[in-house]
């Protein structure tokens, strides 16, 4: 493939998966609305299109009129930068996230005008035999954005919620990664396609499913899920968010679209979990697959995004289920529960492994 | 070419962060210079093909060390540093004599030297080859600087704990309790 | 195969470590030059890989981790050490930290 298809086709799948994240983003903020109501035996919005389906676009529109106040006594550099930074960071994980097979297109004739030549590409913007490192590093650096916000608002208790939350993001970063280790032991790469296909061989019973293909999987899985979420700023451990606390914590002097970017870069945090944790310990696209080649080429994209919506399902199911966490509990939790219990399991994962093989 | 390209502008950066740092008065901005030679840095791994090393950077450095130095800096919201009188001096002689140092530095390095040059992405072996020297060759510093970080943390823990914090530690006694309580469960 | 000469690495990695030193001596905040320690640390981790690259030995690679681990707990105890002083001398320009002195 020449250099002006390869670049052609990166762009086409880099336009094409940053739209379907934020869709996505824009659509879990709908998702969340609705399973709140229903928990909550209410409806929810009903009102904006069939299902209230269309009221992520009511509420882009009004965020984008909203009076964009700029107070004038914040640290106006950092104060525009911050949630920049959050949201670059947020989206940029999705960028090694592979979402099914290699998609194959032969060569067609358009006429006599022009000829696409035959495209062969995995579906993935990119796949780095350090793709799960640097998922890990944008949500280290991710923890800027909120730093930093709590930090040019000038305003005391934006800070207080900033300093909270950035010290519970990377408590809580060291048992994420730890959790994952397991898994990278036992397939040996760091690359997330690499991961998925070592995953490919098992049979789909209760037995044997991905999540008990790596050893003591389901302690490694629900350690990272319990971090992911800590680390996302979700309820039980939202509290330097929640509006009962702290006014509305680090974003409390942001309005409209800045605020907007601050609520898709949470949202999008949110998605990057989801993908992880599906390719990670369910699988990503592995599933039944039938019929004509066209047909297996999507359904695997089906099948991914049936898990990825799952854990949305899962997020804000366990936010509207659960209390909150005080603060001290939060910090005593990840660092004398989940960090001791992550490097148990590491030994004694590498020890069944060692013994095993 | 693309490769010097890309390496001209990741060293420009390093470069451009690390004299923001000198000049900045406030420490924030220090510290998000500081922020951007050490990305830049992780770059400049990628260029020579220590992509471990390029992601260990940005996750322990620019994501762990450096959210540490902004969370101190915020926590103890020092304004800007003044200019002393000594400061002042330390500018006037400190300059152009760090200037000279490095001019003599590179001269030395770029005409002087007969080192060879460098293929891009020239190093062997990725995670798996670091992990067996690791483990293997450096077991011993591996062990020893885990009980050095061991011993940073708690040593930080206890430099940065309050002292009436400790105190209340030592000495557990029930808190006296408040009279407004008392006489609130007197009256009924 | 393209090539980099090494002493451009090797420029750049003084260049940093010059500037490490300079921010050592002219500031006056405790964290800045706290900050200049690192960057001279992190001038010495560019020489570290380049020479690695250059030997194709990933020992320099693994060097360069330790330098890390040694520069993370420094930071650590270092900003400890700080945040002390802080509590007690109420200033973080060193030039007024300066009870010892003769």
């Amino acid at each position: 493939m020449s250099i002006a298809t390869f670049l052609i086709i990166s762009i086409i799948k880099s336009i094409a998966v940053i739209g379907v994240l934020l869709t996505a983003v824009a659509y879990s903020v709908w998702l969340e609305r609705k399973v709140s109501a229903h928990i909550q035996n209410r409806w929810g919005p009903t009102r904006v299109g069939p299902f209230g389906l269309l009221q992520p676009l009511a509420d882009g529109a009004k965020f984008i009129f909203k009076e964009d106040l700029t107070q004038p006594h914040v640290y106006k550099p950092l104060y525009i930068a911050a949630p920049m930074i959050a949201m670059i960071f947020a989206i940029t994980s999705i960028s090694v996230v592979p979402f099914g097979n290699s998609i194959y297109i032969p060569e067609t004739h358009v006429g006599h005008l022009f000829t696409i030549p035959e495209i062969d590409t995995p579906l993935e913007i990119t796949d780095l035999n350090i793709g799960l490192l640097l998922i890990l590093g944008v949500t280290s650096m991710g923890v800027y954005g909120v730093a930093l916000a709590g930090w040019a608002s000038n305003n005391k208790y934006s800070l207080l919620g900033g300093l909270r939350a950035s010290a519970q993001m990377i408590s809580y970063e060291v048992s994420l990664g730890l959790s994952l280790i397991p898994v990278l032991i036992k397939s040996g790469s760091f690359s997330l396609r690499t991961i998925v296909e070592s995953q490919a061989h098992l049979h789909w019973n209760v037995w044997s499913c991905p999540v008990w293909y790596v050893p003591l999987g389901p302690i490694a899985f629900f350690t990272y899920l319990i971090s992911a979420y800590a680390e996302t700023n979700r309820t039980p451990f939202d509290l330097p968010e929640a509006e009962s606390e702290l006014v509305a914590g680090y974003h409390t002097e942001y309005s409209a679209m800045k605020f907007a970017m601050f609520f898709m870069a949470e949202y999008a945090n949110m998605v990057t979990v989801a993908c992880l944790a599906t390719l990670l310990f369910f699988g990503g696209w592995l599933g039944p697959v039938f019929g004509p080649p066209i047909l297996a080429m999507v359904l695997p994209i089906l099948w991914f995004c049936l898990k990825v919506f799952f854990f949305m399902f899962l997020y804000v199911w366990v936010r509207w289920t659960l209390p909150r966490f005080r603060y001290d509990q939060l910090m005593a939790f990840g660092w004398k529960v989940l960090l001791p219990l992550a490097v148990a399991n590491i030994v004694l994962t590498s020890l069944y492994v060692a013994l095993t093989s | 070419m693309l490769h010097l390209i890309l390496f001209l502008f990741f060293g420009l950066l390093c470069v451009a962060g690390a004299i923001n740092l000198l000049a900045q008065s406030h420490p924030i901005n220090s510290a998000l210079s500081l922020i951007v030679v050490m990305g830049s840095l992780a770059a400049e791994y990628l260029l020579l093909g220590a992509e471990f090393l390029a992601a260990v950077q940005v996750i322990v450095y620019a994501g762990a060390i450096m959210v540490l130095f902004v969370i101190t800096i915020m926590l103890l919201n020092a304004g800007a540093e003044e200019r002393t009188k000594g400061s002042r001096v330390a500018i006037l002689l400190g300059v152009p004599g760090a200037v000279i140092g490095a001019v003599l530095v590179v001269w030395t390095l770029l005409f002087r030297s007969n080192t060879s040059a460098v293929t891009i992405g020239a190093l062997p072996g990725g995670p798996q080859e670091i992990a067996r020297l690791l483990f293997h060759q450096f077991l011993l510093p591996f062990e020893i600087t885990s009980v050095l970080i061991l011993i940073a943390i708690m040593g930080a823990v206890v430099l940065a704990s309050r002292p009436d914090a400790v105190a209340k530690r030592h000495h557990t006694e029930a808190p006296k309790a408040m009279p407004e309580l008392v006489g609130a469960g007197k009256e009924h | 195969m393209e090539t980099i000469p090494l002493s451009y690495y090797l420029v750049l990695s003084g260049i940093l470590f010059v500037c490490g030193v300079l921010g050592f001596l002219i500031k006056r905040n405790i964290i800045t030059i706290f900050m200049s320690i690192e960057l001279m640390l992190n001038g010495v981790n560019l020489s570290f890989v380049a020479f690695a690259a250059q030997w194709h030995s990933l020992s320099g690679q693994v060097f360069v981790f330790f330098v890390m681990v040694v520069a993370a707990a420094e930071a650590a105890v270092g900003l400890a050490i700080i945040i002390a002083v802080y509590r007690t001398r109420e200033t973080l320009n060193v030039d007024q930290v300066n009870l010892l002195k003769l």
